[in-house]
């Protein structure tokens, strides 16, 4: 992976940079001592590490406009970060650009139930967000396995899904307005606790676009009461082929689940030995889990059950209480963890269409034999999202670069097949260059077009999304 | 023009001398008046995709609404959306098609559970003002794959690009339905509604017309008869015969004279504008989307604008101007922006949107 040189004037002008950003920021809000600004140097894409000149951390929406008027004024690329907890690269620095984290802006601004939303600063994260509001019935509904941990900044910025986004959507369809600074320091309020927009959709374009169009410092994100309650059925199938099936013949008898998961053989295995959570020794494992009254739940799992056994499953198990739901959770909770036991994974997130999941399983197989690498497969099913874990060495000299080959094999196979390279983590630097395989020139053009409007300068993480030749000339 | 190829439609645009208007079905007549050589996108019709068990549906941009609704009722799905019908309110005539709905992000009475027309689509290919084609998005559900101009195609009314194609994802249609009505008068159905709202009972519609708020449940038989019954309860409200088509298409107002407008505000301040505007003349009003969206009939000309504190309001039927809504001087620069990053030549629908 390959970054844009970084500019000899800005690293020169370090010093000067930094004293203006102490003008406009209290001292402990911008840093730029090397030892401090090391634990900016990478996200959750640890592979690729740069030091940013300095990072700096404003405390609200009109110090985020200051700071960013100031480093146009300069000429400083800027680097917006949440919690760090990207997978794509999206909040890599250059070591001439300054990180401009939210991790203050936290607070919860507003509360209305009767119109059922919730504003709050962007730097709150996501599971906080449900926090706020569960002990009145309600919840946010994006729920990325990060939601400890990252932000509601991120998670616009990636437009991130999470297991419950076949029912409920992902960001952007529970996103109602955001507070947004421009590059030269504009602040715009787009959107807000209404449906729909005046003119053109802009919220939906900034939402996903990885932090290149504006810094998002608040928003207004839409919460939905809680049903009564949930339950989750666990489905073992001696074939890839058949648990596909099962899935199309489920969502064909209308049934609409909240969560459809699904795990291939050496998941399952590494996520049993793990956490120990019962799971049988099968080629693929459902995890589907429907919501509602008792009546209700009940209704919807005996539609699933009778579907389920016409395709011979090996295992069925219905939770039948609260602990058992959790153990059947519990493996797929820890799946990624489970993978990370048994070596360093890269993980995709390249979108198939469903249809296409027994070929598409088979060929990763072929080219994990043919590359050496394992590989594991967790999935949304329902949404053909798919989370190939391919296992490799990071102390293994050119270990990683065939991961990366491989990956990109694999990405190229999901575009090929009619889905698409990321379904919820973004391009970032990871699948920048990989970009071309699923656009064409004047598809990318126009994406880099819409840019030039908000960012003439393509000062904002512009290094990320678009292949650095197609964006040479806009970055110079 | 009338072309029945995207490549031929490209061609067109790329040798255009001046401003294009285009016509889908003719049926949706809002924004402000085109002057330009009419395009007729009917030539671009069909199914190209349909996978039910992937809930996915790909269809060119002039295909009929009525042909897509039909093979997907005959599988047991729809478009989640509801696209309103805009014929009897309007008085227009001709067929509507899937590129006009997604055009004017036409969304019904299921848009506060299943979402807006934007929320389906996820994927479009267009011609821009230079007669380049593009694509976006794709035919899968989950894509963040670069920047979502889907999003900013819907609801664009034609002024970014020609939308030559269009997917969708799909939900299973409901195997059962029910209403909860509650008679009382527009001041406290808001309230009712964000009760309803704020159960857990998954409510897939809400609105008020002449001292009635109805309040749908759909999916399948047990869970609606379950659901119904406890909002009936919750509400002191009964189980009873609705007609949603005609609340999502404002059919009330279809033999009346006068102006017709949309207002979007947030949910509760339904009826304070409501209100307000039978105070400025207003004749008459609906209340969709649990009172976020107001539908109000008024005397000819009149500015209802005034009555608004929040959200926005379009004039759909009438004389009134503008009709759409000015927006923000500084979003107002970015629009512009973009249109002239799409259609650098002005030509397509010029003037539209204001
Ligand atoms: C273990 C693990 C599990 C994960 N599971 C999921 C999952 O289930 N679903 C999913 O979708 N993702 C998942 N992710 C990916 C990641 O958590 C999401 O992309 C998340 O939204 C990133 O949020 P963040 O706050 O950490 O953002 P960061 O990593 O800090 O930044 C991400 C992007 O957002 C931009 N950005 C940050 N703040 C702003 C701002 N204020 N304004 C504009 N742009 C900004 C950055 O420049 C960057 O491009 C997972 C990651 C990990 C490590």
């Amino acid at each position: 992976m390959q970054m844009p040189e970084s500019s000899a004037r800005i690293l020169a002008d370090k010093a000067k940079i930094v004293a203006r950003l102490r003008k406009i920021l209290p001292e402990e809000s911008v840093i730029d001592n090397p030892v401090e600004t090391k634990a900016y140097e990478c996200d959750a894409l640890a592979a690729y590490r740069c030091p940013p000149l300095a990072v700096v951390l404003p405390a609200s929406t009109d110090e985020t406009a200051a700071v960013l008027k100031a480093c146009f004024e300069m000429g400083v690329p800027v680097v917006p970060r949440g919690a760090g907890t990207s997978l794509a690269g999206g909040a890599l620095p250059t070591a001439d650009s300054i990180i401009l984290g939210v991790a203050k802006l936290t607070d919860v601004l507003e509360i209305d139930y009767d119109n059922r939303f919730i504003r709050v600063e962007a730097g709150r994260t996501n599971l906080s967000v449900t926090g706020a509001v569960e002990t009145n019935g309600f919840f946010y509904a994006p729920d990325p396995s990060s939601q400890l941990a990252c932000a509601i900044a991120g998670n616009i910025a990636m437009n991130s899904g999470g297991a419950h986004c076949l029912k409920y959507g992902v960001t952007t369809n529970n996103l109602l307005g955001v507070t947004m600074v421009t590059m030269e320091g504009e602040i715009l309020e787009i959107g807000g606790a209404h449906l729909d927009s005046a003119g053109y959709d802009l919220l939906g374009l900034i939402c996903g676009s990885e932090g290149q169009l504006g810094v998002v410092t608040e928003a207004t994100l839409r919460i939905l009461a809680k049903p009564e309650g949930a339950r989750p059925v666990l489905i073992g199938f001696d074939s890839n082929v058949v648990a596909g099936a099962c899935v199309s013949d489920i969502i064909r008898a209308g049934v609409l689940p909240v969560a459809i998961e699904f795990m291939d053989r050496p998941v399952i295995r590494a996520a049993e030995n793990f956490t120990h959570a019962g799971y049988p020794d099968v080629e693929a494992l459902l995890i589907i889990e429907v919501e509602g009254s008792e009546a209700e739940i009940k209704e919807q799992l005996d539609t699933i059950i009778k579907i389920a056994r016409k395709h011979n499953p090996v295992e069925l198990r219905e939770s039948g209480s609260p602990e058992e739901s959790a153990t059947i959770w519990k493996g797929r909770k820890a799946a990624f963890g489970a993978m990370g036991q048994i070596n360093d994974y890269m993980c995709l997130d390249g979108t198939i269409p469903v249809s296409q999941l027994p070929k598409v399983l088979r060929r990763i197989t072929e080219l994990s034999e043919q590359y050496g690498l394992d590989v594991g497969n967790v999935f949304h099913a329902g949404d053909g999202n798919m989370h190939p874990l391919i296992l490799y060495d990071a102390n293994k000299p050119g270990d990683l670069e065939k991961c990366e080959d491989m990956g990109a094999d694999i990405l190229k196979l999901c575009v090929e097949v009619g889905g698409c390279l990321t379904g919820e983590h973004g391009v970032g630097v990871e699948k920048r260059e990989l970009m071309h395989v699923q656009y064409n020139e004047a598809d990318l053009d126009i994406q880099m077009a819409v840019k030039d409007v908000f960012d003439p300068e393509w000062l904002l993480n512009p290094a990320k999304v678009f292949p650095l030749d197609a964006s040479a000339e806009r970055r110079a | 023009m009338r072309p029945d190829t995207e490549a031929e439609l490209a061609e067109l645009v790329k040798t255009a001398s001046g401003p294009i208007e285009i016509i889908g079905g003719g049926t949706r007549k809002l924004g402000e008046h085109v002057e330009g050589v009419p395009l007729l996108t009917g030539g671009l019709s069909g199914i190209t995709l349909y996978e039910p068990e992937a809930l996915t549906l790909v269809a060119k941009a002039g295909t009929p609404l009525a042909e897509i609704n039909a093979l997907l009722a005959k599988n047991n799905q729809r478009l989640p959306f509801e696209p309103l019908d805009y014929r009897a309110l309007q008085g227009s005539a001709g067929e509507p098609t899937i590129g006009g709905a997604v055009a004017t992000n036409a969304s019904g009475p299921r848009r506060i559970s299943a979402g807006a027309c934007r929320d389906s689509l996820i994927g479009v290919r267009f011609v821009d003002g230079m007669g380049r084609i593009i694509k976006n998005g794709g035919r899968v559900m989950k894509n963040v794959t670069g920047y979502d101009l889907v999003k900013l195609l819907a609801g664009s009314h034609g002024t970014l690009g020609i939308l030559t194609e269009v997917s969708f994802k799909l939900l299973p249609a409901a195997l059962a339905t029910a209403t909860v009505l509650v008679a009382e008068d527009e001041t406290t159905a808001a309230t009712t509604m964000a009760r309803a709202l704020g159960s857990p009972y998954d409510i897939s519609g809400a609105g008020h017309i002449a001292g009635t708020t109805a309040l749908r449940l759909e999916g399948l038989e047990g869970s609606v008869a379950y659901r119904s019954e406890a909002l009936a309860a919750l509400l002191s409200g009964k189980v009873g015969d609705f007609d949603w088509r005609a609340l999502c298409d404002v059919q009330a107002f279809a033999g009346f004279e006068g102006d017709v407008w949309r207002f979007s505000v947030p949910p509760s301040q339904g009826p304070v504008l409501g209100a307000a505007l039978r105070k400025l003349g207003a004749i008459d009003i609906i209340y969709d989307w649990a009172g976020g969206l107001v539908w109000a009939l008024s005397p000819d000309g009149l500015d209802l604008r005034p009555a608004l504190e929040s959200g926005h309001g379009t004039v759909v039927r009438g004389t009134a101007t503008p009709r759409f809504h000015p927006e923000p001087a500084p979003v107002a620069a970015l629009a512009s922006a973009l249109r002239a990053r799409f259609d650098p030549r002005g030509i397509l629908n010029p003037g539209r949107m204001g």
